[in-house]
Parts: structure tokens; C-alpha cells; sequence
């Protein structure tokens, strides 16, 4: 038998105990529907309510978090959730709206999300925002649906190929996918930047556009970018730029400035909305000019101008040639743009710049820490993450064994095996919101786990070996596909 | 590593007997693919193929690969219980892990096995 | 203010370190014209004048708890949130954790997916869900993904109910441009007044999903067996957009035999919020669960023999798969589907029974008073749950206004959507609304001049 730490909602509960009671009803009863129309049976869990609490609370203390401690997953910018934001986002006014009600009844709700569309804009230099998307991946397919809108409004339909460096993240080409379009790989040249021979060559009159994350996922902030965008809009192409990495940008370059169409903006990154153990996200898109009357429906604006007594009233709005709606209401309003809007509001112009100015100089001092212990592939200046290799000549540890020993230190480990490019990648990013004692501290164990790779190499192959699990068996669970559970007494009828 | 000499290769790791028309995933296209666990073959029993037309899709624990008709011709058999048991790709790929069966066409550019071997070893990993 | 916690004499040492002079020196790779640009945005707030200002726009609304009585429904419901769901999901170990790609220090997250995933095959008679979707829309558009995966795109006909959500239907055509789809159902040759029967006729061999809701926007419940055979028996699947609260009470779609069961778990511990983020579901058979798109966890054990939980079949997913996968989504909703989870484990059995009769008392009530009104009339006679078409004496549009007036949000106009119902009035009523509200707003349409 399976050793359990914490046993299922399933297991713990036990017939005809009661939670939450809900009132008495006061109105006069009326039949059920035919019976051939009811449920016979509701097999779900009977608890007390602190059962149900003890029993979140165990689970919560398997979790390692960012308010728990250093968390350099690159790529990903887990930066620390100021406690404010948690308080404004569950405002009442905000709770308790109703996405369907009057707009007059809902003038705060839409002034906040008009003025983000118009801080976005500022910080991004893109003449238009929507809101509207559920998540960054989410926003990237609303991209992609708007490159392809646009050269079908110009009757240009032999454009089907969307060109990605190999450093892209999956959904890129997933998104590029969803649509039908085929991907061309462009390879990075020796200093992490795009290979403009290969994209040149690359580039006709069958491009949709490219697909560029800047800085890439290397952390590398593309020494050519003017060259790229030029060589893409030559041939007509639309340039993509994905936000993921905009942490290392604000107040540093303006994307928009530089050339690039449409980019989503991940909130849940770069602004702090938290993460919250795999969403929800918040993927906001940014576009130039050509694309403005493209964005989803709808859009929040001015439906009628102030005037001397009375302030402007917002509303929604629907662009020309709008591609649709990406999903059933107005955007991840109260988790993401609240507290998003609560953070960009405190930081302000110089506040954002200092943003990205420490996470840069964070990842660069820890590069320059684990410089000469672990090779740095593409070595130079880094933005706001860098990659390393977690190899050593001779040995057999792998990167994956770095990042388990490294939960023995009490870290959560980087990024493993991405970007593709690298051999036993590691990505590391730091971000803005570590003190120097914890960056230290965290090189000091990396260092520490060279050693060991050499004098104590089990102690890496067997890690973690302080953490209440051990490695798990991924093949036991694809195969086998244990994927929901049951009541006790369902057990045997339901496996 | 096994590559049986009586088989010819594709680049892309595919196995294709001559003899009987039988396609499969070479010992070292699963040993790279490490434990599948899902098996989806793409094409139907008669349906026409032409060389590097995707036959099946096939995913691991970490991984996830299309595999490439070796050779043209007419699909004459499908092996149906590989849905059911995918780790049969992992542990007799040359087997019981056989795919489908092509008749009548003529084959792509496939190596021999000493070929094949020669080709694996020049991939880095 | 920022969250910086480095000093001015860290930072310089740490500066020293890297080997350049000052933090601008950090960026030299930006090009010179575009780099630092001044932006133009309002002056950094503090904490205290933050909190006022989002304070103030919040209150500028009118809210369904404070201010206004609320039977506005159409997707997005408005039910008690009992108060140990906050207390979990403002747990630091829960919403500051990211998606639990290192299994052996992300059990919570992990096991609180499993227990999601099951708590929704229990809810909705499938055998697998996913760890969730970002709505109810945009599940029902990755149903049609899943369709055409399993099809490999040799069937391309989408056979949609117009009683399905209208915002779900656009969200549909948004996600399958590139797939070059018939759509059948979804226009002027279905009447959209009638029942399910309507759109048997269009299922044929080319058609690879049929999507139907329940209860359908209308709020009308039917027993969709006869269709899901007849969808069957072309080769085709059946998705079912399902409300969740009312399948505490009704024949589950599973029973019925659908294929996908999709929806919205909004209702199950989620604010309004203005529209979001709420937390879409997907069931699906077992046999689909290659071709589903999203998070998977199952259960196996450590390397020292304890359960345990990891993210499993990930190379379906776009990291792995890239443009061969069935969707891009990686990130879900995650702290949702864990508020969820606490929802229904808090309430219990009985206490989502008591939900979903107290929806079904109250609206019953609702109607019965509301169709004793000279002039007003329940459209359908087919049972409902929680939710009913209610026939006004005249546009729905100037009923809703004659009852913001008096305090109230009337209904969903379904004139809005459906050309021959701009008359009627989409009303939900939950266990939140009293006998008093559901009278006031009987006694303010009384009032209200039919002539």
C-alpha cells in the first residue's frame, strides 16, 4: 500500500456530516421536474467546515511559493504579489458587478479598464489595446488571428508561413498552429541573437510574419532588432513580439518605438498579478496602426464626450473589421486588471524603469556569480534572466538533478530544459523584488552543487533528499492514468 | 542498439521490411523517445500513401514524434492492438511494435542497417 | 513605492561586480534613439493613496449586494460565496505558487487539480476533466479543437443549438478561422424557439460535433439522449455546455451520454467580478483524453512509495507538441479551480443540494407571480432551473430601464440576440434573491405602464 500524506477530499468525507448551511427557504413550494429529469445520485463529499480547512492548510504547506522563498523560474518572472493588491481587487464595487449590467451602473469598472488600455499604450508605444484576453497564450493566438485578418482584408492569401527563432517558447507555433499557417524555424547565431542570413532568406512574399521574443529566452536582447523588423516589414510580414520578457523593458525601450506590430503583454509577469499555481493569467494585446481595427470586440471607450457638468461616459466599442470575441465577457477584470492597475498606479513613470533596471541588475550579478563554475553559452550582458548549462565535463549530473538538489537547499529550482537550444539548459531569472543576500545565497548553493556533482555525485542523482517527496514515477502515472477519484463506498462500481 | 540487416532505414527512424511491406520505429527512435505512452496511427486500411506521409503519431513521457512513410504504396494492414499496449514500441519495436503494412509501391532513398548504424552515431547527444 | 529591496550601497557593489559603472550601462544593447524613453504616466501612488483611489472607483458602481436587486443571469450567476473560500485562496502557498512544474515541492497545487478533476467527473458523469479552461466559452470552442483533432480534419461540420450562449457561439467563430468549418444551426434557418428536435435533421456524415446547452440559454432543460443517439448513430460527438449548479439537481449530461461536457464553474464560489476571471470546465471519455487540450494531473507514487500527484500526458501540449498540439493554452485557472474545489467541499452534498433547490424554489416562485401580471407571460412550457424566458408586454429594452429605475436589473434582454424575443426577458434567480426582492420586483412590473 501507497504511503498518504494527506488523504483526498474524496477520503475524508464521511455520510451526513454538514458544512456551510444555507438558509430556510421562504417562498412556497413548487413540484420538482419529472424524475426522469433529476439526478439520482450526487457523489460528492460530506465534510465539516474544518475539515475542509485542515484540509487546504496541509496542502497549502506542500507548496513551495514565492511568499515562501526564492523562486528563479526564468521565463516565467515570479516576482514577489504586493498584499495590497489582494485587498483591492476584492473591493465590493468590483466583486459584486455584473458583466451584463447597464454601463452607467458600472462607470469605475470601465474608467479602470479605458485607463489601463491607455497606460499600456504608453508603456508599450502601441497605438491600440484589448484587454480582452484570458491569458498570454491566450492574447498570442488573438495576435496571430489579427496577422491573418489583416492580409485577408488585403486579399493577400498566399502568406502562410510565420517565421520563429528556435528559441521560442511552444506556443508560439502552437498558436501559429491553431491557424492553419506552417512555421519556419530560424536559427540563433553564435551571439543569441536571430541569424539574419537565415531569416533573409526566409523572407518572401509567403510571410505571414515572425514570431519574435525580445529579449529571447536566452535573456538576450537582440543586437540587430531594427535589422530583423526591416528584413520581416520588407517582404510585407507582420513582426509579432512576445511579452513575456517584458520585465526587463519598462522604461527601457518602447516595443511599439521599435518597430513591432502586435505583443501581448503577460500581467501575471510583469505586473504582478499573481500566479496562483498556474493562473488565471491576464494577456492583454498591444497593436500598431495597421492593426487597430482588427482588435477583438469589444473595446472600452468615450461613447459620449464630457461636458461642463457632466464627466465623459464609457462604454464599449466595436473596431471595423474586428476579428470577434476571444471569450464570453470583458477580460480577466477583477484578478488581473485590478491589481494590475493598483500596481502600475503605485509605481509610476520612474518606478517602472527602476522595475526593469533591478531585475536586469539581478540576473547579471548572479551571472556574474556562477561565471567560471557553470558555462554561460551566450555570454554577455544578460536582460532580466540568463542560461546556463547544468553539465560538467565528464560527469553524468544533468540539469535535472541540479534543480532537484537544489530543493534540498531550499530554492526552487530554474527553469530546466528550455530554451531547446541549449544543451541541459538552465534558466534563471531572478527578478526585481531579491535582496542581494538571497541571490548570494542562492549562488552559493549552486556552487556548493558543482562540488558535490564531483565528490558526492549520488546525493545529486538521489535528490531531493530533504523535501516530503521524493522524485515521482511520470511513467507510472501515462500509463496507468489515475486521473480522478472517487467517494469511498463509489470505489469499486466507478474504477 | 538492434538493426536487424534484413530491414532498411529511413532518416527520420523509420524500419520498413521489403520483404513483407512492415513499418515501424527503429530501437533507436524509441530509446530516444524513452516510454511512450500513446500510439495514433493516422492512415486507414487501403488508403493510399506516398513516401513521408505522416502514418502515426506517437508520444513518450517527454516527447512527441510523427513517423514518416518509408514507402509508397497501398495501406494493407494496420496493427490494431498497439492503442492498447504502446510500451510494445519500447520493448519490441522490430516486433510486436510493427505499425502497418504498405503494399505495392515503390520505397524512398532507405539506407541498409550498417548505414543506419553510422547515421545514429553521427547525432550528438 | 516599489518592492526593491536592494540598498543604494548594495546596489553598487553589486554593480561592481558585473563590471559596469552605472545601472544605464545595463542596456547598452538597446538601440540609442528608442532607449529610456520618457513616459508619460501619472506619478507614482502610495500604498494609502492607492487603496483610496481604487476604493472610490469601486464604489462608483453600483453593486448586486449593496445597491441593486439583480436577476441578471445569461452566463454569469450570482451566488452566496461562503467566507472559508477567501481564506483558502488568500493562502501565500496557493496564489504565489506557479504551475506545479517541480511535482516534489508542488503537491498542494497538485493534488488540489486531482481533487478538482474529480470533484467535476463526480458533478458531471464523465470519466476525465482537465485542470480547467479560462471560461465557459472558450471551453466550448476547444471542444470544437478536440473534434477536429479527432477527426483529423476530415469532418468539418459543426452542427450548433442557436439556444446556445451567443457570446459562446461568437467565441466559436473567433478560435475556428483557420480551420475553414461549416457551421450548421447557428443562423436563420433554425428556428430558435424550438427544441433539439430541430437540429437533428442537420447531422450527417461530415459532421464532426454537436453542440448543445443545458439548460439552453432560454433556460429550458431537455433530455438530450434521443439527439446524442442521433449524433451517434452519423459518427458524430455531442458536446454539452452545462450549468453546474443546476446539475446538482438534474440527469447529468454523462447519463445522457454526451461525448464533452463543458461549462462555466463561475457559480461555484466565483465573484462576478465584471465578467472575470472565472473558470471554465472540460469532461470528456477517456478515450478523448489525448486529443483534450490543457492540464492533466494524475496520481503515482515517489521514489519512497508514497501517493502522490504529477502533471501527466504533457506531451499533448504545445511545449512538447508545439504547432501539432491541439491548443496553445498553458497557463489555466488554476487559484480558481482550487476556490471551486473549496466551494463545493465547504457547501458539501447537502449544502449544494440546498443551492440548487433554493435556485429552483425561488425562480419557480418567481415565475408563478410574475406570470399572474397582466400582460407578462412564462414563454416556454417546457421545466427550467433557475432560469426562464418571461414575455413582457413590451420591449424588454424599456422594461430593464423602468426597473433600473426603481433599483432593480431586470433580466437579459434577448432582444439583443434573438430578433423574435425583443419583448422578452431572460430572468435568473438564485438563492440569493429574498421572497422580498423577487416581490419587489413583481409589485414595481405591476406597476409599470402596459398600454
Amino acid at each position: 500500500m501507497a504511503k498518504i500524506i494527506e488523504p483526498t477530499i474524496f477520503e475524508l468525507s464521511s455520510p451526513g456530516r454538514l458544512g456551510v448551511t444555507m438558509p430556510a427557504s421562504d417562498v412556497p413550494e413548487t413540484v420538482l421536474p419529472p424524475k426522469e429529469l433529476l439526478r439520482s445520485d450526487l457523489p460528492l463529499p460530506e465534510l465539516a467546515e474544518v475539515d475542509v480547512v485542515r484540509h487546504y492548510m496541509h496542502l497549502s504547506q506542500l507548496n513551495y511559493s514565492v511568499d515562501g522563498g526564492f523562486y528563479p523560474l526564468g521565463s516565467c518572472t515570479m516576482k514577489y504579489n504586493p498584499k495590497i493588491n489582494e485587498d483591492t481587487c476584492r473591493l465590493p464595487g468590483f466583486l459584486y458587478t455584473h458583466p451584463m449590467q447597464p454601463i452607467e451602473t458600472v462607470q469605475g469598472n470601465l474608467v479602470l479598464m479605458y485607463e489601463m488600455q491607455e497606460w499600456l499604450k504608453e508603456i508599450s508605444g502601441f497605438a491600440g489595446i484589448t484587454l480582452q484576453p484570458a491569458a498570454g497564450a491566450h492574447g498570442e493566438f488573438t495576435g496571430v488571428l489579427m496577422m491573418a485578418a489583416y492580409h485577408k482584408s488585403r486579399g493577400d492569401t498566399k502568406r502562410t508561413k510565420m517565421l520563429i527563432p528556435d528559441a521560442a517558447h511552444g506556443t508560439n507555433p502552437a498558436s501559429v498552429g491553431m491557424l492553419g499557417f506552417t512555421v519556419v524555424t530560424i536559427p540563433s547565431d553564435a551571439r543569441g541573437n536571430v541569424d539574419l542570413k537565415a531569416l533573409e532568406a526566409a523572407c518572401d512574399d509567403t510571410v505571414v510574419g515572425m514570431m519574435l521574443t525580445n529579449p529571447n529566452t536566452l535573456g538576450m536582447f537582440d543586437e540587430n532588432i531594427e535589422k530583423v523588423i526591416k528584413l520581416v516589414k520588407d517582404c510585407g510580414g507582420i513582426m509579432y513580439g512576445d511579452g513575456a520578457n517584458l520585465n526587463a523593458l519598462l522604461g527601457i525601450v518602447r516595443p511599439g518605438d521599435l518597430g513591432f506590430d502586435v505583443m501581448h503583454f503577460n500581467m501575471h509577469k510583469t505586473f504582478a498579478v499573481p500566479h496562483g499555481g498556474g493562473g488565471p493569467g491576464c494577456g492583454p494585446v498591444g497593436v500598431s496602426e495597421r492593426l487597430v481595427d482588427f482588435l477583438p470586440s469589444p473595446l472600452v471607450g468615450i461613447i459620449e464626450e464630457e461636458d461642463e457638468d457632466t464627466p465623459p461616459l464609457y462604454g464599449f466599442v466595436t473596431p471595423k473589421h474586428s476579428i470577434g470575441r476571444m471569450k464570453a465577457f470583458h477580460g480577466h477584470f477583477g484578478g488581473g486588471l485590478v491589481r494590475s492597475y493598483t500596481y502600475i498606479g503605485m509605481h509610476g513613470p520612474d518606478g517602472l524603469k527602476d522595475i526593469s533596471q533591478y531585475a536586469v541588475l539581478n540576473a547579471n550579478y548572479l551571472q556574474a556569480r556562477l561565471r567560471g563554475t557553470y558555462k554561460i553559452p551566450f555570454d554577455r550582458i544578460c536582460m532580466h534572466e540568463f542560461v546556463m548549462e547544468g553539465q560538467f565535463e565528464g560527469s553524468d549530473i544533468r540539469a535535472l538533478d541540479i534543480s532537484k538538489r537544489l530543493m534540498d537547499y531550499n530554492f526552487h529550482p530554474p527553469t530546466n530544459y528550455f530554451p531547446l537550444i541549449v544543451h541541459e539548459a538552465l534558466m534563471i531569472e531572478p527578478t526585481e523584488t531579491e535582496n542581494k543576500d538571497t541571490l548570494d545565497r542562492f549562488a552559493d548553493a549552486l556552487i556548493k552543487i558543482a562540488e558535490e556533482a564531483k565528490s558526492q555525485p549520488d546525493l545529486l542523482h538521489n535528490a531531493p533528499n530533504d523535501t516530503q517527496f521524493g522524485r515521482m514515477d511520470e511513467v507510472k502515472a501515462a500509463r496507468e492514468l489515475v486521473l480522478c477519484c472517487w467517494l469511498p463506498e463509489n470505489y469499486e462500481t466507478m474504477k | 542498439m538492434k538493426t536487424p540487416s534484413n530491414l532498411k532505414y529511413a532518416q527520420s527512424d523509420e524500419w520498413f521490411d521489403p520483404a513483407s511491406g512492415t513499418v515501424g520505429i527503429t530501437d533507436y527512435a524509441q530509446n530516444q523517445l524513452s516510454d511512450i505512452v500513446f500510439v495514433e496511427i493516422l492512415v486507414e486500411e487501403g488508403e493510399a500513401v506516398t513516401v513521408g506521409k505522416a502514418i502515426a503519431s506517437v508520444e513518450s513521457v517527454k516527447a512527441s514524434s510523427e513517423i514518416y512513410a518509408p514507402s509508397a504504396g497501398k495501406v494493407s494492414a494496420i496493427n490494431k492492438g498497439l492503442s492498447e499496449k504502446p510500451e510494445v514500441l519500447n520493448s519490441d519495436p522490430f516486433g510486436e511494435g510493427w505499425m502497418i503494412k504498405i503494399e505495392g509501391g515503390s520505397a524512398g532513398d532507405l539506407m541498409d542497417s550498417a548505414a543506419y548504424e553510422k547515421h545514429c552515431e553521427g547525432r550528438a547527444h | 513605492m516599489t518592492y526593491i529591496p536592494i540598498s543604494p550601497n548594495e546596489r553598487d557593489e553589486m554593480l561592481k561586480t558585473v563590471g559596469v559603472k552605472s545601472l544605464d550601462d545595463l542596456f547598452d544593447a538597446i538601440p540609442k534613439k528608442h532607449r529610456f524613453p520618457e513616459l508619460d504616466l501619472p506619478p507614482a501612488l502610495s500604498e494609502m493613496e492607492a487603496a483610496a483611489l481604487l476604493g472610490e472607483m469601486a464604489s462608483s458602481n453600483e453593486n448586486v449586494r449593496e445597491h441593486m436587486i439583480s436577476f441578471l443571469g445569461a452566463g454569469a450567476y450570482n451566488h452566496y460565496i461562503p467566507s472559508v473560500v477567501d481564506h483558502m485562496l488568500r493562502r501565500g502557498e496557493f496564489y504565489t505558487a506557479y504551475t506545479p512544474y517541480q511535482p516534489e515541492i508542488s503537491q498542494g497545487t497538485l493534488q488540489a487539480i486531482f481533487e478538482f478533476q474529480s470533484l467535476m467527473t463526480n458533478l458531471t458523469g464523465m470519466e476525465v476533466s482537465n485542470a480547467s479552461h479560462y471560461d465557459g466559452a472558450t471551453a466550448t470552442a476547444e471542444a470544437v479543437n478536440l473534434a477536429f483533432a479527432q477527426f483529423r480534419g476530415k469532418r468539418k461540420k459543426v452542427v450548433m443549438s442557436p439556444a446556445v450562449h451567443p457570446q459562446y457561439r461568437e467565441v466559436i467563430r473567433t478560435y475556428s478561422q483557420g480551420m475553414g468549418l461549416e457551421e450548421a444551426g447557428d443562423d436563420a434557418s433554425v428556428n430558435p424557439e424550438s427544441g433539439p428536435e430541430a437540429i437533428i435533421p442537420l447531422i450527417d456524415e461530415s459532421t464532426m460535433l454537436v453542440v448543445v446547452q443545458f439548460p439552453d440559454f432560454f433556460g429550458r432543460i431537455y433530455d438530450y439522449t434521443k439527439l446524442i443517439e442521433a449524433a451517434h448513430a452519423k459518427g458524430a460527438l455531442v458536446c454539452i455546455v452545462a450549468n453546474p449548479t443546476a446539475m446538482l439537481m438534474l440527469k447529468t449530461p454523462g447519463e445522457m451520454g454526451a461525448d464533452i461536457v463543458v461549462g462555466e464553474a463561475q457559480p461555484f464560489g466565483i465573484p462576478l467580478w465584471y465578467g472575470g476571471p472565472y473558470l471554465g470546465f472540460f469532461t470528456t471519455k477517456k478515450s478523448y483524453v489525448h486529443k483534450m487540450a490543457g492540464r492533466l494531473v494524475g496520481e503515482t507514487l515517489d521514489s519512497r512509495g508514497q501517493r502522490c500527484y504529477v502533471l501527466t500526458l504533457t506531451s499533448r501540449e504545445q511545449h512538447i507538441k508545439r504547432e501539432r498540439a491541439t491548443s496553445n493554452i498553458c497557463t489555466n485557472q488554476g487559484l480558481l479551480a482550487l476556490g471551486c474545489s473549496v466551494y463545493m467541499s465547504a457547501l458539501g452534498k447537502s449544502g449544494l443540494n440546498q443551492v440548487a433547490s433554493l435556485c429552483y424554489q425561488k425562480a419557480h416562485y418567481a415565475a408563478s407571480e410574475l406570470g399572474k401580471i397582466k400582460g407578462f407571460k412564462v414563454h416556454f412550457k417546457e421545466s427550467f432551473f433557475h432560469e426562464f424566458t418571461l414575455q413582457c408586454p413590451k420591449p424588454a429594452s424599456e422594461v430593464n430601464q423602468y426597473l433600473l429605475e426603481n433599483g432593480i436589473f431586470g433580466g437579459y434582454d434577448l432582444g439583443r440576440d434573438y430578433p423574435s424575443l425583443k419583448n422578452h426577458l431572460l430572468i435568473a434567480v438564485t438563492e440569493i434573491n429574498s421572497r422580498e426582492e423577487i416581490d419587489t420586483l413583481v409589485q414595481v412590473l405591476k406597476e409599470i405602464d402596459n398600454g
